[in-house]
């Protein structure tokens, strides 16, 4: 179950705060925006995090197989914490069946952040899990 | 444009520098460009050239006691950074400089007056697209000697916040208006962090810290509109002692820099135990 994602989580928690810090902003580097044929600007509302203060959105596709693909943009040019999270959650929870990600935990957060999680970001990081796995469980109950 | 900081009417308008006076300097050595956020992550991912980082919860706090670090602590980082007792640091940060301004206010606790913060913090830099480097700067070591931490000219303890209540001094509550009705323990969109009441200190006058800051580029208002603000609609005087506080005093070390450096209060502390310790406090009044 979410294999990549314990997988990616258990290599954080071997790293140090520095080389923590370098493989966040690895992935926040590779954070892809949501392509132009699944959603444009302005985003819908709908699609926006709670409580994110980075202004993230979260879009999701089911596949015919019942695998999954997310999308994120991420509106707050500071949210470099929140970009990490979604490129993490793009390529460890994308291509995996709903069922399998309604079972996400928002623990990933504080795993992954330890003490790179700020005051006002755990909250919104949070929230972003919390959206992929709502995602998820209304992909998973609508066959 | 922004109207230059010498034509906004401070009253120390030597506190704050531009963006370009930053870019001008950032080669100079006897300047030194601290980078001080809310979000850990942000200096790593790119910086003013030349900007050191400090850490509020790592750097500037006692990591055992809910305190800030000894005289020989501010000497260690003071080394670490590359600074003298006469460089001159210039904070900037995230949050409209939100954290910049509390590191300021921390420094002000060991007397390093040679102090500045750059307005409009990194939001300004940012979208003026001025360079921003991945490279972190490596300074040698200094001796540097700092004085013992003094902090009854810039800081409020409880005891204190309970004498200046006994003789209706003013307090200044810069959390949001929820915070300050009491329906709301904590800021909006973070957690709660286990205040037992909701509320503000009894007198306190609500003046969210935001509200001195232009948001768009985050830069200070003009002396007029802070004084609108906090002169005028909120009948404060710059002539009274004043008090303000927060939640741990982050968000009032930026209104205790308005106040002072930009309007002049002569007598103004911040209150860093703030809503954390007063809603926790046992016997202590409260009003919603």
């Amino acid at each position: 179950m979410l294999e990549k994602l314990q997988q990616l989580t258990d290599t954080f928690q071997m790293f140090d705060p520095a080389d923590r810090t370098d493989m966040l902003l690895g992935y926040a580097d590779q954070f892809k925006e949501v392509p132009p044929e699944i959603a444009t600007r302005p985003f819908a509302k709908s699609h926006q995090v709670p409580q994110c203060e980075s202004d993230a959105y979260v879009w999701a596709r089911k596949h015919p197989d019942g695998t999954m693909k997310y999308y994120f943009a991420v509106e707050n040019p500071s949210g470099i914490s929140a970009k990490a999270l979604a490129a993490i959650l793009d390529k460890t929870l994308s291509g995996l069946p709903a069922s399998e990600i309604a079972t996400v935990s928002c623990d990933i957060v504080e795993k992954i952040f330890r003490q790179n999680i700020s005051m006002g970001k755990g909250m919104g990081l949070m929230a972003m899990v919390q959206a992929v796995q709502a995602l998820a469980k209304a992909a998973a109950s609508n066959p | 444009m922004a109207t230059p900081i010498e034509d906004r009417g401070y009253v120390h308008p030597d506190v704050l520098v531009s963006t370009d006076w930053v870019e001008q300097h950032v080669n100079d050595p006897n300047v030194r460009v601290i980078e001080s956020n809310e979000d850990t992550l942000l200096y790593a991912s790119g910086h003013v050239p030349g900007a050191v980082h400090v850490d509020w919860t790592t750097d500037l706090n006692d990591q055992i006691r809910r305190d800030y670090i000894t005289r020989e602590g501010f000497e260690a980082l003071m080394s670490k950074i590359g600074a003298t007792n006469d460089t001159t640091v210039v904070f900037y940060g995230d949050k409209n400089n939100w954290w910049a301004c509390y590191a300021f206010w921390v420094f002000q606790l060991f007397g390093h007056t040679k102090a500045k913060v750059m307005d409009g913090g990194r939001l300004k830099w940012d979208k003026e697209k001025r360079a921003m480097s991945r490279d972190v700067p490596s300074y040698a070591k200094t001796k540097y000697s700092a004085k013992d931490r003094l902090d009854a000219p810039h800081r409020a303890y409880r005891d204190d916040v309970q004498a200046h209540l006994r003789t209706q001094g003013q307090l200044v509550d810069v959390r949001s208006p929820e915070e300050y009705a009491g329906t709301r323990m904590h800021m909006p969109d973070y957690p709660n962090e286990g205040a037992l009441r909701g509320g503000h200190i009894p007198g306190a006058k609500s003046v969210p810290w935001a509200k001195a800051i232009n948001p768009d580029e985050g830069t200070f208002k003009s002396a007029a509109d802070l004084k609108k603000l906090y002169l005028e609609d909120n009948q404060l005087s710059p002539d009274k002692a004043t008090i303000a506080y927060c939640r741990i005093g982050e968000r009032s070390s930026h209104t205790w820099f308005a106040l002072k450096y930009l309007l002049g209060f002569k007598n103004i502390r911040n209150y860093d135990g703030s809503w954390t310790e007063w809603g926790n406090m046992v016997g202590v009044p409260i009003e919603k």
